[in-house]
């Protein structure tokens, strides 16, 4: 009997709200199929089985929310016997926290880290924001983190509003987003290398793939740059993985997290499973899957937390040099600018070619300038030969 | 000693002269109401507050009693049960421990034992705390057991207003009501009201407003708490001051709105820390406004030692100024 447990994702992740099961007891299921919907602070996440069974037992009851790794429900795998006698359902939230919180002796349970020295006026405050305090620096005595502190966060996000449940909550990812930077901002030396590439080959290129390919199958020149630095990471490891309990451990695989706005102001970056491994034209199509699958907030959990390395791009938006910062716990965001045509020297002569910055932000723990300047370089030199890409 | 302001309609007078009026005013309002306890009479009070009571109202009215607190408390409990309004005066709360059977077990319970046939509508008046050099038998600050016994309720006037106004308030409960006068008072010169009278003994009082830490003290304190808030304040630091007034009952409404604004707290109780009046409102605060809170809860209370003779030795064993800022600041965080 295995368990399907709640999973984390993100490094932030405390707790879940169970939305939605896409499964019922007696039902078969397969590795990788989407068996419930879980809201978190990023939205609303399909999770996925990590086993092929039939699912025995249902754990917890819809709208509970639930600690990361609290199991879920019970998946009998084939050929193990069906259990006699049922588990009863586990009491319903074990974290319970109200929907109105009154201000005076309403016993709140907060899921605040251990370790964290937050006043109790803090952390009504913070659960009522929705604000991670892991984020804050404390003021208060000893450091701890006072109301004042958590309220000037909540002072720039709107206050009181109800928390919807919409497969997109914008103020909660917004939170998470904050959370998540304020902790790379914190925890994360960075460090920033620009390079400008020649990408005129690519263009061409581009054009004339495209020439020949329906509208609906046309590459985006964002699937040249994702398949560049997927490349590249591979060969590169020390930019693709993760940074966990002060050591760095490099992933087997290239998922590229995909930075993707969301309309009214939110952004996610999901990743792209194995792009190194991807042709152009199959990475394309994924992409376009996984760009419309998240401005619907329906975001698979292994990709909202498998990523080992960010590319974000905002040339379209005109800008020239993309300054990220890393989503922990990756060691490694590329940034592409907008491609610019400029008066260039080639091989002694003074033309205008195709120019885009690259610029690579990172983790001076795992990484230097040395590395991450050879790392740029490789990019480059792969987007000069887009056939091979 | 009394000086009259036309103008303002306020004279100026002693906490002693105010207390001395609340008697002399209750007596005469109600020939149900008398005095009596040790050298009350003849000698004035041993703190002068009764000095020429007795010659205004009679022997009858202003009793003076043997040395023996069990016997005239009982006495008074008596009364009381029996249709008169007493005040008993012990002469401190130190020697209040001889009455301690007769209030505790008697004046407390009657009502209860009773099935309510008895009340007790007796008044007790005693003087209480350190600051006189009166060594460790005799400066107790011991209000806060009192304010542990149901039953009764428990008065700390700080002010002269409620020097003057709390006694027939009291006379007209009817259960026992205990009345703590703090020795360091009595010779406090203030305002009062020409016409000032009863006042209500329920609430307590926000003798400052303040916005980032709330002060929760009564009796002798509360003049060192409020010089404590001024210092504060001159560091951009407004401490709201609540004056309990009435230890038993408490007002927790009054404490909990304040903590609710302010979100710290400091108590500030001539008692020994342990098993205070401190620590019972600190506990309150915890049950009624933990989500409120901003800093761990403070306490300047007396050390817990036999309270010293020599003055210096007095003086830093009980709660001073410099202590309630120390604790303030620990709870801001400020250095």
């Amino acid at each position: 009997m295995a368990e399907f447990r709640m999973p984390s994702l993100g490094a932030d992740m405390e707790a879940g709200t169970l939305v939605e099961w896409l499964v019922k007891p007696g039902d078969w299921v397969k590795r990788g199929d989407i068996v419930a919907v879980v809201e978190t602070q990023k939205g609303a996440i399909e999770i996925e089985s990590f086993q092929t069974g039939q699912v025995e037992q249902v754990l917890v009851n819809l709208h509970s929310k639930v600690p990361v790794g609290t199991p879920l429900a019970l998946i009998r795998t084939e050929g193990e016997p069906s259990r006699l006698t049922p588990l009863p359902i586990a009491p319903a939230a074990p974290i319970s926290i109200p929907r109105a919180v009154t201000p005076r002796s309403a016993p709140v349970a907060l899921g605040t880290p251990p370790g964290v020295r937050a006043s109790p006026a803090a952390r009504r405050l913070a659960l009522e924001n929705s604000i991670d305090l892991t984020t804050i620096v404390g003021t208060g005595p000893a450091g701890a983190i006072t109301y004042a502190d958590v309220e000037r966060l909540a002072s720039a996000a709107p206050v009181g509003k109800k928390k919807p449940s919409a497969w997109l909550n914008l103020d909660a990812m917004r939170t998470a987003i904050g959370a998540a930077m304020a902790r790379s901002k914190r925890e994360i030396p960075h460090y920033y290398l620009e390079h400008q590439v020649d990408v005129s080959l690519c263009e061409q290129w581009l054009v004339e793939k495209n020439a020949k390919l329906p509208p609906d199958s046309r590459l985006l020149i964002a699937a040249v740059w994702i398949k560049s630095v997927a490349l590249a990471a591979r060969r590169f490891p020390a930019f693709n993985g993760f940074y966990h309990d002060n050591k760095f451990e490099p992933a087997p695989a290239v998922h590229v997290g995909v930075a993707i706005a969301i309309r009214g102001g939110g952004l996610a970056a999901p990743a792209l499973h194995d792009a190194d491994q991807l042709s152009l034209s199959d990475l394309m199509s994924r992409m376009r899957d996984l760009v419309q699958r998240t401005r619907a907030g329906r975001i698979r959990s292994s990709e909202i937390s498998d990523a080992t390395i960010t590319v974000s791009g905002l040339g379209e938006r005109g800008v020239e040099t993309l300054y990220g910062v890393i989503y922990p716990p990756q060691v490694a965001i590329v940034g592409f600018g907008k491609t610019a045509e400029r008066p260039w020297v080639v091989d002694g002569a003074i033309g205008p070619r195709s120019v885009v910055n690259v610029t690579l932000c990172g983790d001076h723990r795992v990484s230097d300038g040395h590395a991450g300047a050879l790392f740029l370089a490789e990019i480059g030199k792969l987007l000069q030969d887009p056939d091979k890409l | 000693m009394q000086q009259q302001n036309v103008q303002s309609g306020t004279i100026e007078l002693t906490y002693r002269e105010a207390v001395r009026e609340a008697i002399r005013d209750a007596l005469k309002r109600d020939e149900r109401v008398f005095l009596m306890g040790e050298d009350v009479g003849r000698y004035g009070g041993c703190y002068a507050v009764t000095k020429g009571l007795l010659a205004e109202l009679g022997p009858e009215r202003i009793r003076d009693t043997p040395l023996s607190e069990s016997g005239f408390t009982g006495a008074g409990i008596g009364a009381a049960m029996a249709g008169m309004r007493p005040i008993v005066e012990l002469m401190t709360v130190n020697f209040s421990l001889l009455a301690l059977d007769q209030i505790l077990n008697t004046a407390a319970t009657v009502r209860h034992m009773s099935g309510n046939q008895f009340g007790v509508p007796l008044v007790i008046r005693m003087a209480t705390g350190a600051g006189r050099q009166l060594a460790a038998q005799h400066s107790h600050s011991l209000e806060g057991w009192y304010a542990h016994i149901p039953g009764i309720k428990v008065l700390a006037p700080a002010t002269i207003e409620d020097a003057r106004g709390m006694l027939w308030t009291a006379l007209l409960d009817p259960d026992p009501v205990l009345i703590f006068e703090n020795i360091m008072l009595y010779n406090m010169i203030g305002a009062l009201a020409v016409d000032a009278g009863p006042v209500d003994i329920d609430k307590a009082a926000i003798r400052r407003p303040g916005r980032d830490i709330s002060f929760i003290t009564y009796g002798g304190s509360l003049w060192k708490t409020l010089d404590a808030a001024a210092t504060l304040a001159a560091e951009g630091i407004e401490a709201e001051v609540i004056d309990l007034r009435s230890l038993r009952p408490l007002d927790d409404a009054t404490i909990m709105a304040s903590v609710a604004k302010t979100r710290r707290a400091v108590i500030i109780d001539e008692g020994w820390r342990s098993g205070s009046l401190a620590a019972e409102v600190a506990t309150r605060i915890i049950e009624q406004a933990f989500w409120s809170l901003d800093a761990p809860i403070g306490r300047v209370c007396s050390e817990e030692v036999p309270t010293p003779y020599a003055r210096h030795l007095e003086n830093a064993a009980i709660p001073q100024t410099a202590k309630i800022v120390a604790a303030t600041k620990a709870a801001l965080g400020r250095p």
